[in-house]
């Protein structure tokens, strides 16, 4: 609560009309600065929250409102209630695209999370031009998502794709890589992975830093090896970072959308390959509400995605909680 | 925690400006000499270079911004959105003949063309042309006809000649007078030449077979869905389906980076090619590759594959002055004019019969007569009605295409997934 310090003025006394005319202003002075100091610090802190009821509530409550409709490009159509989840729940389209979207989640967090662990202890070691190193892993965030998505495209072409190439030096035959889901969601989570590795290893290594050296010193002395220190000291002593990234790329991963369109081809590229093998749920969103134009139908599946999100992230949070 | 997933929402309605403020880009602005600046709507390529300056040259006070969108595929949406929202189509719109029957439903968001005086312009279209962007009791001409996707077939004279066939345009054509012809001289070519595809992806040539089988492909002419009673439709598929058994596709999507690529590299023997894809062509195999495509008549009877109008939408704020100028782009001089730019063949019969059309041969293209090969296309012709969702289900009846060419799905696996995709989008 705030607590107005100053000190009050005396409470004015009622005497006879013998007092000078002005006394009424210090009392209205009075009146606004204790007003200023109560709800100053509302201003103060009222930008955030502005931006977020515009940019983030209202939309969100605008979305559920409109996922009841049927609500195509012309406007609000007639209410329908639930009808729009019952068909989606119904709608194999839908589920495929979630089976998709979780799938290149795994094969994108979880190397990634590992890599970055393996990169901030190289980076948090002694060192030639170390900067240099730690800036340099934080390049490949710098580059465009389209840019990369362009670019591993090329490199993940069947007929004159570089890792083909490779393959074909070691005689494996070329691999169609979007006509499967296993190759397509391969591709597109080295897309992820490529990009956003160095940028957890960065968080990894400033938590790392943290640490206290005679805990090394103690553990070294008590003739504990690299390996043994790196998963009895450095993991435990980072895992707030740990709980952070794998949030931060839980959620990143459950709205993967450029890499994988960009990655599609043709002019129906938003169906994620031609049985929708790696069509994510954020671009099943995009089909439905910009390109069929049922917005009624795209709102519900956006605020599928929010729950899922929501479900995997109290997930998250008990399993790292709980391996305390 | 609680707070952060809402980023997918936030992603959502970012997402959802970014496209309102991406249409909002073409509203038309006077400047403050009072100039009018009309916005033409296109995609792919119209041509309209040259024909922009000659106006402006003669209607001083005009000018003119083109705004044009690659794909087809990404232009719909957006023109959907333009005309619904009312804000953003500009002030003339081009309409691809795959679209035109879900707008003609909607002829209210149009200027009626007759109130500028389309009317003594009807001869100047084929008829069939002319009916199409009319409403049924005629009151209304919501587009004139640009071009007609007159029909050849493109092929590498190298590869031909590999292949030992033969590379004359004449002896070419008649080596397919049907699609069976057709399947049978790829089968030569794959055998002599199997490094190559014999053409691009099935789903162009499935295109062009529908579009030679009727009157009508997914819809009847009461929009009624019949994708899977038309029998014309499933005996194309079954058609397309054995070349891609005979292993004549270089299963490259159309309109990807590679396909694109292919055009150089020469990935493909052979590819239909609507007059419109001709401009295409020598875009993307280049100046070094001059000579080396060629054009021979297509198989089958004559057929067109998409082809366009021109439209104003009610929301333009130079109606008069935007009917004007589409009244000039498709007047036959202009449509002459945009055939020797891109080679997108008219629709007006005095076009078709001008000399300079005629006697049009492409220089890229080994001086083939294009006018005259794409002239005799277009007078075998029948009209096909296309229905609302039609370029909607024709993308999901070319992913089950390619599903089989990419061996993921059984012919009937993937035929029943398509009527099935069709009727869910549909209903």
């Amino acid at each position: 609560m705030v607590t107005d310090l100053r000190p009050r003025t005396a409470p004015s006394t009622p005497a006879a009309g013998s007092r000078p005319p002005e006394q009424p202003r210090p009392r209205l002075r009075d009146r606004i600065s204790r007003v200023e100091v109560k709800w100053s610090p509302y201003l103060f802190i009222a930008p955030f929250f502005v931006i977020f009821a515009v940019f983030g509530l209202f939309p969100l409550i605008y979305t559920a409102w409109v996922s009841l409709h049927d609500w195509d490009i012309t406007g609000a159509g007639a209410f329908v209630g639930l009808d729009n989840y019952v068909a989606l729940f119904a709608d194999p389209d839908f589920w495929n695209s979630v089976v998709n979207t979780l799938g290149m989640l795994v094969l994108s967090t979880v190397p990634q999370l590992l890599g970055a662990l393996v990169l901030a202890s190289l980076l948090n070691q002694k060192l030639r031009a170390v900067t240099f190193l730690r800036m340099g892993v934080l390049l490949p965030i710098v580059t465009s998502v389209a840019a990369v998505g362009i670019v591993f495209s090329q490199i993940f072409d069947r007929d004159a794709g570089m890792v083909n190439g490779l393959l074909g030096l070691v005689n494996i035959d070329a691999i169609d890589w979007r006509a499967d889901k296993w190759s397509s969601w391969t591709a597109i989570a080295t897309m992820v992975n490529w990009r956003w590795t160095g940028y957890n290893a960065l968080i990894y290594l400033a938590a790392m830093q943290a640490i206290p050296k005679d805990l090394y010193e103690a553990a070294t002395v008590d003739g504990a090896g690299k390996v043994r220190q790196f998963w009895s000291i450095t993991v435990p002593n980072i895992r707030p970072a740990i709980v952070f990234t794998v949030i931060m790329s839980t959620i990143a991963g459950m709205q993967l959308f450029t890499e994988p369109l960009i990655f599609g081809q043709g002019s129906f590229a938003i169906s994620g390959g031609s049985l929708r093998q790696f069509q994510t749920v954020s671009m099943y969103m995009f089909e439905k509400a910009f390109r069929d134009f049922d917005y009624g139908y795209g709102s519900a599946v956006a605020w599928m995605i929010f729950l899922l999100i929501t479900l995997l992230g109290v997930v998250n949070f008990l399993i790292t909680r709980r391996s305390r | 925690m609680g707070v952060r997933p809402r980023r997918a929402l936030l992603a959502t309605t970012l997402l959802s400006s970014l496209v309102a403020v991406s249409a909002c880009g073409g509203g038309t602005a006077d400047s403050a000499s009072g100039d009018v600046t009309l916005v033409v709507k296109t995609f792919s390529q119209f041509g309209y270079d040259e024909l922009y300056k000659e106006y402006e040259a003669s209607h001083p006070g005009i000018k003119i911004k083109e705004e044009n969108i690659g794909k087809l595929g990404d232009y719909t949406p957006k023109l959907q959105q333009w005309l619904a929202t009312g804000k953003g189509a500009g002030d003339v719109v081009a309409i691809e003949e795959g679209i035109l029957s879900q707008f003609m439903a909607k002829p209210d968001q149009f200027v009626n063309l007759l109130d500028h005086g389309a009317k003594e312009l009807s001869g100047n279209f084929l008829p069939w042309k002319w009916q199409q962007a009319s409403t049924s009791d005629g009151s209304k001409v919501v587009g004139l006809g640009t071009d007609v996707g007159a029909q050849g077939m493109c092929y590498r004279k190298d590869l031909f000649e590999a292949a030992g066939l033969p590379t004359d345009r004449e002896a070419v054509g008649r080596l397919w007078p049907t699609w069976d012809a057709y399947l049978a001289t790829g089968k030569q070519f794959k055998a002599k030449t199997p490094g190559a595809g014999f053409y691009d992806s099935t789903g162009g040539v499935y295109l062009n077979m529908l579009m030679q089988s009727g009157d009508h492909t997914y819809y009847d002419s009461t929009n009624e869905l019949v994708i899977d009673s038309n029998s014309a439709v499933r005996a194309t598929w079954d058609k397309s389906i054995e070349m891609v058994k005979a292993g004549l596709s270089a299963n490259i999507e159309m309109w990807s980076p590679q396909w694109n690529a292919g055009f150089k590299n020469g990935t493909f023997a052979t590819i239909p090619c609507p007059s419109w894809m001709l401009g295409t062509i020598e875009k993307q195999a280049g100046p070094e590759n001059k000579g080396k495509w060629d054009v021979a008549k297509v198989p089958g009877n004559g057929a067109v594959r998409g082809g366009s109008f021109l439209a104003v939408p009610a929301q333009s704020t130079h109606q008069k002055e935007a009917a004007e100028l589409a009244k000039f782009l498709t007047s036959a001089k202009g449509q002459t004019a945009a055939f020797k730019a891109k080679n997108n063949f008219p629709s007006s019969p005095q076009a078709i019969d001008d000399p300079v059309v005629q006697d049009f041969k492409n220089p890229y293209f080994n001086d083939a007569p294009v006018g005259k090969i794409f002239g005799e296309s277009v007078k075998a012709l029948k009209p096909v009605y296309l229905g609302p969702d039609n370029n909607a289900i024709g993308d999901r009846v070319g992913n089950a295409l390619l599903a089989v060419e990419q061996g993921k799905l059984q012919p009937d696996e993937a035929w029943a997934k398509a009527v099935d995709d069709a009727k869910r989008l549909a209903k």
